[in-house]
């Protein structure tokens, strides 16, 4: 347990505190919607989502939401991604394997470059 | 540090816990470990969200911000596998409310200023960093890492902040006295004894807020040279005394109590003693006596407790309230609390809104409000269209106000200058339908009742001052009974030990002084003019009665008798005056005459 001696101290909680409590509240920059019907689930999706939320929890990311949602009527594509980062076009990812979701989340998430190779292509939307 | 993708927020304000809120959160969790979703979800407990009207427990959902009423035990595994598996949003389970804000007491009104209450349904109760998010511990950080007690001290007299409890005493000039007696250890007390029927502002603060307090005791503490602090909180309010006892746990893990707090060489603990319902408790000596674990009797004062309070040592005591806005003041600066409020009424008040209003809660506004403004800007007026009558302010020790003080600013001044008292900040409004008599005798048999019984003027005269108002009321009274009644409260004021006894007779001093004709009507013509004392009241049936025999069959003692499509009559001696009649006719064809 964290024992408070200084200012320095209590300001690291607070700035902490404030990193929980964003992630409370909808409106954050980065939304990250998992496809869960049951096609999504089958393919694997669960794991996906963990994958993402390990990864904010590992990197300490803030800012982000993860949200689940059902069948995006993709079937063959799943398990689908849809991410959007801040102000730019909703992207959607199929076949988002634990893998993909690590390369999501460094190139897109972090580096601001969409990830090609798992793009759902908006004529099949 | 754990990542959640989702949060729920059950709320477990004593309404919702009554209705099941806690096998909710069980059966949450439960399903959540069934499905294998706990590492993803994080079920919160919080105060209340949402509309206080509706029915069962209800839970908010993060980040998608959906908030469902009315669930049971049984729906919980249908709404875990739907919404927290699937992500469907189950419309069925949604609350029926447009407006959802993640505060318990609604959006602020107009007119309306939140300091105290500026986290009640916002934070989670139960966890400190929630607090510490929103600035809390901070300026008891700054007190005792940069400042001086007696900086502290000259900060708090320039905001002005005086005490909350109802007699206004400046809260520095308090703490100063206690400061410079030169005995140890010092003690502090908070008083959570909030007694007044209908109040409940320190309660909520308790509840949704309960480090706000504890923070605002070690800064005063700190203040003072207190080394000891307790507070007193009445066994009606489990809720409270279950968070205040987690805050205190917690705020030691974090080193905000103990020795040595923030490195420096102060060291300060807390404890709550829970009271066992005596409304004269929340009288300081009384409460002392309480917290000893003596009879909860008051004593004479001087000496003050400031000089000898609890175990004979100098104490200092304030209200839930007052401690609560010690951070705030302390973080923003005492000159940004005293441009807040009328001269020499700083700052804001909570008010507990009750009685026939439309909005009827808990608000805090800026003090020097008019009560025009608050019963019909911020209560939303008079309800079902009727009339005001009267108010009544400070308690069941207080004082009724009338139309004619409607544009009296809300402070301590103006409302003792007026026969009345802030008192903790319980409004009880009234409408034309009210009898002031039967006001009086309401509010009498309360402070009767609560009398301790240990002075004689407060004991006997409390009595005697009832049985009069009874008499009234069943319509025996004669006019030297009314007499008799204005010497009785003189005396019963001027002689009793404590505040109780000598605010007792406040509403019926203040009723005489307003409704002097309400009180002869009972006495001279045997009537009722607000049709209310049943003693004084008869029911007729007018021809508009349509002979439906609803009224006679509803009736419980049989007192109505007519054919089908024939007039009813009421027999006038077996009635009992319930008024059922009057509420099921379906003509309006029942009256009350007096």
């Amino acid at each position: 347990m964290p024992n408070v001696k200084s200012l320095e101290d209590l300001k690291k909680i607070r700035d902490e505190a404030i990193k929980k409590r964003d992630i409370k509240t909808p409106g954050a920059r980065v939304q990250i919607v998992v496809g869960m019907g049951t096609p999504g689930i089958a393919a694997g999706a669960r794991d996906t989502l963990k994958e993402f939320l390990n990864l904010i929890e590992t990197k300490g990311l803030t800012d982000i939401v993860v949200r689940q949602t059902g069948n995006f009527g993709l079937d063959s594509m799943e398990p689908v991604v849809k991410v959007k980062v801040g102000d730019e076009a909703e992207v959607t990812y199929g076949k988002v394997t634990p893998f993909v979701a690590d390369q999501i989340m460094d190139e897109h998430i972090l580096g601001g470059k969409v990830v090609t190779a798992n793009l759902i292509p908006a004529e099949v939307k | 540090m754990k990542f959640f993708r989702s949060h729920v927020l059950v709320s477990v304000d004593p309404e919702c816990v009554a209705q099941g809120a806690h096998q909710i959160v069980d059966a949450l969790n439960d399903e959540l470990v069934a499905q294998g979703l706990i590492d993803e979800i994080q079920v919160l407990e919080t105060s209340r969200l949402g509309d206080p009207n509706r029915f069962g427990p209800d839970l908010v959902v993060y980040p998608e911000n959906v908030h469902y009423a009315n669930l049971t035990v049984d729906d919980v595994p249908f709404l875990v596998e739907e919404h927290f598996l699937k992500g469907r949003i189950i419309e069925k389970f949604r609350a029926k409310e447009t407006v959802v804000t993640d505060d318990e007491l609604g959006a602020p009104k107009s007119k309306e200023v939140r300091i105290v209450l500026r986290n009640c349904g916002k934070i989670d109760p139960h966890n400190i960093e929630e607090y510490i998010a929103e600035d809390g511990y901070q300026a008891l950080a700054n007190a005792l890492t940069a400042s001086t007690p007696e900086k502290v001290i000259d900060e708090m007299m320039r905001s002005g902040l005086r005490g909350r409890g109802g007699a206004g005493f400046p809260a520095a000039r308090k703490w100063q006295l206690c400061r410079q007696v030169p005995d140890n250890p010092k003690y502090l007390t908070c008083n959570a004894d909030e007694g007044d029927p209908g109040a409940f502002m320190n309660r909520r603060v308790l509840e949704s807020d309960p480090h706000s307090v504890v923070e605002g005791m070690i800064i005063a503490a700190y203040a003072i040279g207190a080394s000891m602090g307790y507070i007193y909180c009445r066994a009606e309010y489990p809720i409270a005394v279950a968070n205040l006892n987690i805050a205190i746990e917690q705020a030691r893990e974090f080193g905000f109590l103990g020795n040595n707090i923030f490195g420096s060489d102060f060291s300060f603990d807390l404890e709550v003693r829970m009271g066992a319902g005596a409304f004269v408790c929340g009288e300081e000596t009384a409460l002392i006596a309480s917290i000893e674990g003596k009879r909860g009797e008051p004593r004479p004062r001087p000496p003050f407790p400031a000089v000898k309070g609890v175990w004979g040592k100098p104490t200092n005591n304030n209200n839930v309230e007052t401690y609560a806005v010690v951070p705030q003041i302390l973080l923003n600066g005492a000159e940004w609390y005293a441009s807040m409020g009328t001269e020499k009424s700083k700052g804001t008040k909570t008010f507990a809104i009750a009685g026939d209003v439309v909005n009827t809660g808990l608000i805090e506004v800026p003090f020097g409000l008019s009560l025009r403004e608050v019963i019909f800007d911020v209560g939303g007026g008079i309800k079902d269209g009727k009339q005001f009558k009267a108010i009544q302010t400070g308690g069941p020790m207080g004082g009724c106000l009338v139309a004619e003080h409607l544009d009296l600013p809300l402070d301590y001044e103006a409302l003792t200058a007026a026969g009345s008292m802030m008192g903790s900040g319980g409004l009880i409004i009234m409408d034309d339908e009210t009898c002031m008599v039967d006001i009086a005798r309401f509010f009498m048999e309360f402070t009767q009742e609560e009398s301790c019984g240990k002075c004689t003027p407060c004991r006997v005269g409390t009595r005697r001052i009832l049985d009069i108002l009874e008499k009234i009321c069943e319509g025996k009274g004669t006019l030297a009974d009314i007499d008799r009644l204005e010497l009785l409260c003189e005396e019963v004021m001027k002689n009793s030990l404590c505040g109780l006894g000598q605010g007792a007779p406040n509403p019926v001093v203040s009723t005489l002084k307003h409704f002097r004709e309400e009180y002869i009507a009972h006495v001279v013509e045997k009537r009722c003019p607000a049709k209310v004392c049943k003693a004084l009241i008869s029911y007729k049936i007018e021809p508009a009665c349509t002979g439906c025999m609803v009224c006679a069959r509803n009736c419980p003692v049989e007192a109505i008798a007519g054919e089908r499509r024939q007039l009813h009559v009421i027999d006038d001696k077996t009635c009992i005056r319930c008024g059922i009649c009057v509420q099921v006719c379906n003509f309006n064809a029942v009256s009350v005459l007096s």
